[in-house]
């Protein structure tokens, strides 16, 4: 999923080539089938990145979900993301939450580790000073949970590969504008 | 007020009460429940039995573009729903509204690989604006009322509804299209007053405007183009349209340019290049439009009004977007103009008409006349003489003949210019003329061809007789495919690969096979009469016009290259004009 940030036409070497920003949308979607697909379509099908994509039912008498995309490319990319997902009509909402600011992102991962002595301590330690709980445990293994910004997450899957990492599994970022309004 | 019905009943309930009375299809087993309930109600809603599922979607394109309503088809399951997604294609990129409903295997075979099953939603998700797969008979009045208020409000498109066939046999309760709405979908139709102001502010400042209008005022209705003309003639500003444009404002109008891009006039594409202020209506910067991005109108801040949030900022940097429905926005923008006694700038409008009168002299859609051949630019010519003043509907194909009619057809009134503009289909002309005529069954019809493309859906003038619609063909018949070969000529040397139409069917007798009259004509000097003939003669004619072979559709902005680089007819060197970087572009 993370080819190099496509450009906005062929012709948008016009443009000009900006740095690429990195930014997380929160998409408040009706649940409805096929929803998910017109979304990762649109991605595909106009050439953007998706970096990181989560989606659940946030509200079930009404029926809405909500989809966080985290993509990247360059400022004009980004604003017309946000307009080609206003497009979809099954979309309520898209709200970019890097570009309003303030937001809190959190991902949470589980990290099996395998191991013994030495090393099974250290994993140990390590897992208290990122306060990651232990989830699952065997004689030579320990599947860690983690929650936390992707940075943190990173760091810690980075400490745990010399020590007898296993495998990762990431949920993706969820996020959320701080204070007392709604995204 | 629900009445109890089975899903196929609701089917023909809603259509009607859409005032849905002509519709486009073919049978097949999964919607022969909808066709049996038709059975009893042929005369409340004419089907019209195309001999392609293209066909009925480019008919449906054509009864919508011509008459303001949404075009509807009926087809069936797997190779009825994708035969018709290049029609569905086609109506998305030239913002058409379409309701397309689909047979579907029934649902408990939904996913088995059954005999004629296709992943319809799946297949058309990306080029339908909407769809829809009911999987209930309780959804589907909601779905079908829905689906008419997609396709038709905010930026029209196509809508696919795909019904499996135990849905149409189930009974449900129907309801009527009263607050069918869709529960969110609510597109922005009045601009935001403070940049309504900005903008009158802009054009009152202005010292070489234009107005570059686009396909988003013929779609916004038949009001969007009388404010259009009461907006010019009040500021005075030139005024060019886009191939999907033409007609909002009338080619006999004192400030119109001619229509701009890849074969636009020397004076609209310079007038773009060198304006100050760009207001551009319903338009949105295609690549046929700008030429060389980094090189488009340089010099101007860029007004920008569209119904689509997503076309502004797209392709070109724009000073001030609204959002909004041409109608409104152009609406009040002439109001606020008229009511703040904003004047142009008369001293600076005059400098600007003489210098747009400078390239207005260069005469750029002139041509070599010639009386040993047809020159195309001469047939499009004497079809209008002929036609002029007269109830008439032109539909086209795709390539050089679409060009010329573009160029040297001249409409006075919206929704009278019926081509593939985005997509760029070969076949539309014909099956769109099958359209138009039956949304204007005593109007004449014309579709400009050529005999390449008009092979790609002639099948259809089989409906044509069947349903004795008097359209005319209208074939400009190079025996190339003319603008493959001209860009042949101009990019690869000469190296004709495949272009040339070596096998082609006498036209006239075809004609004959079909039940329609055939005219076949070559001398410059029987032009005039033969056109005449095709006019006079009722009911479909196929005329084959024997043209130039070898000439170029100019004028021409080469790939790659900007507005005020075009190749003029009198220019020599064509392949020279081209460098590296636009051979690479299409």
């Amino acid at each position: 999923m993370n080819a190099p940030a496509a450009p906005l036409s062929p012709y948008s070497s016009a443009i000009g080539k900006s740095n690429v920003e990195t930014h997380t949308l929160s998409v408040l979607v009706d649940n409805e089938p096929g929803v998910l697909a017109r979304v990762v379509g649109l991605f595909s099908g106009r050439g953007y990145n998706i970096e990181s994509l989560t989606v659940a039912e946030v509200a079930h008498t009404e029926q809405l979900s909500r989809i966080t995309i985290v993509t990247s490319g360059p400022p004009e990319a980004i604003e017309q993301i946000g307009h080609q997902l206003e497009r979809l009509v099954p979309i309520h909402a898209v709200t970019d939450l890097t570009l309003r600011g303030n937001a809190v992102e959190r991902e949470l991962a589980m990290i099996k580790v395998a191991g013994t002595g030495a090393s099974r301590d250290e994993a140990l330690r390590l897992a208290e000073a990122f306060r990651a709980r232990v989830i699952d445990t065997t004689i030579e293994s320990f599947v860690f949970e983690l929650t936390g910004a992707a940075s943190k997450i990173d760091q810690f899957v980075e400490l745990m590969r010399p020590i007898g990492l296993v495998e990762v599994s990431r949920t993706g970022i969820a996020a959320m504008s701080r204070g007392k309004d709604p995204i | 007020m629900a009445r109890e019905m089975t899903g196929a009943e609701m089917v023909i309930a809603a259509l009607k009460d859409q005032g849905v009375d002509v519709i486009f299809g073919y049978p097949g087993g999964a919607v022969l429940p909808i066709y049996d309930v038709l059975y009893d109600h042929q005369h409340a809603i004419h089907h019209v039995l195309v001999r392609h599922e293209q066909g009925a979607a480019h008919a449906a394109e054509g009864y919508a573009r011509s008459s303001g309503r949404p075009g509807v088809m009926l087809v069936t399951s797997g190779p009825g729903a994708t035969n018709s997604v290049t029609g569905l294609t086609d109506a998305l990129m030239d913002s058409v509204p379409v309701v397309c409903i689909t047979g579907q295997v029934p649902t408990h075979l939904i996913g088995s690989d059954a005999f004629q099953e296709c992943d319809t939603v799946g297949i058309t998700r990306h080029c339908t604006k909407h769809n829809y797969l009911v999987r209930s008979v309780d959804d589907l009045p909601r779905i079908l009322h829905e689906a008419f208020y997609v396709a038709r409000h905010g930026r029209p498109g196509p809508v696919v509804i795909d019904i499996p066939k135990d849905v149409q046999f189930a009974r449900g309760s129907y309801f009527g299209p009263k607050n069918a709405e869709h529960k969110t979908y609510r597109p922005q139709l009045v601009g935001d007053p403070e940049k309504i102001e900005q903008a009158v502010s802009m054009m009152a400042a202005a010292k070489r405007p234009i107005f570059y209008t686009g396909g988003g005022v013929i779609n916004a209705g038949p009001q969007a183009s009388r404010l259009l003309r009461e907006l010019v003639a009040a500021t005075g500003f030139p005024i060019t349209s886009t191939l999907m444009g033409l007609g909002a404002y009338p080619a006999s109008g004192e400030n119109w340019l001619g229509m701009l891009g890849m074969h636009g006039t020397f004076e609209a594409n310079n007038a773009m290049h060198d304006c100050d202020l760009m207001i551009a209506l319903g338009a949105r910067f295609d690549d046929r439009i700008t030429g060389r991005l980094d090189q488009f109108s340089p010099g101007s801040e860029k007004i920008h009004v569209d119904i689509d949030p997503s076309s502004i900022n797209k392709n070109v940097k724009i000073d001030l977007g609204i959002v909004g429905d041409c109608t409104h926005v152009i609406g009040a923008l002439l109001e606020r103009w008229r009511a703040r006694g904003c004047e142009a700038d008369a001293g600076a409008l005059k400098k600007w008409w003489a210098q747009i009168g400078k390239w207005r002299a260069r005469k750029s859609l002139s041509y070599r006349r010639s009386d040993k051949v047809i020159k195309p630019q001469r047939a499009v010519e004497r079809l209008y003489a002929a036609t002029k003043g007269r109830d008439c509907y032109i539909t086209t194909e795709v390539g050089q003949h679409q060009m010329w009619a573009a160029q040297h057809y001249h409409f006075e009134a919206p929704n009278r210019w019926i081509t593939s503009g985005g997509l760029g289909t070969m076949g539309f002309g014909l099956p769109a003329a099958i359209g138009v005529q039956m949304a204007h069954p005593n109007a004449l019809v014309v579709d400009i061809a050529g005999e390449g493309s008009i092979l790609m859906n002639i099948q259809e003038l089989s409906t044509a007789a069947q349903y004795r619609l008097p359209v005319k063909v209208f074939i400009l018949n190079n025996e190339y495919l003319g603008m493959v070969r001209q860009w042949q000529e101009l990019l690869h040397g000469g190296r004709y690969s495949q272009s040339y139409s070596a096998a082609l069917p006498d036209f006239v007798k075809l004609a004959k096979a079909f039940g329609a009259h055939g005219i076949s004509c070559s001398d410059p000097a029987d032009l005039d009469a033969a056109i005449a003939e095709m006019i006079e003669t009722p009911g479909t004619v196929l005329f084959d016009c024997r043209i130039d072979k070898t000439e170029n559709c100019l004028p021409m902005i080469p790939s790659g290259k900007a507005h005020n680089e075009m190749i003029l007819p009198d220019d020599a060197d064509l392949e020279a004009e081209i460098d590296a970087l636009g051979k690479a572009l299409v």
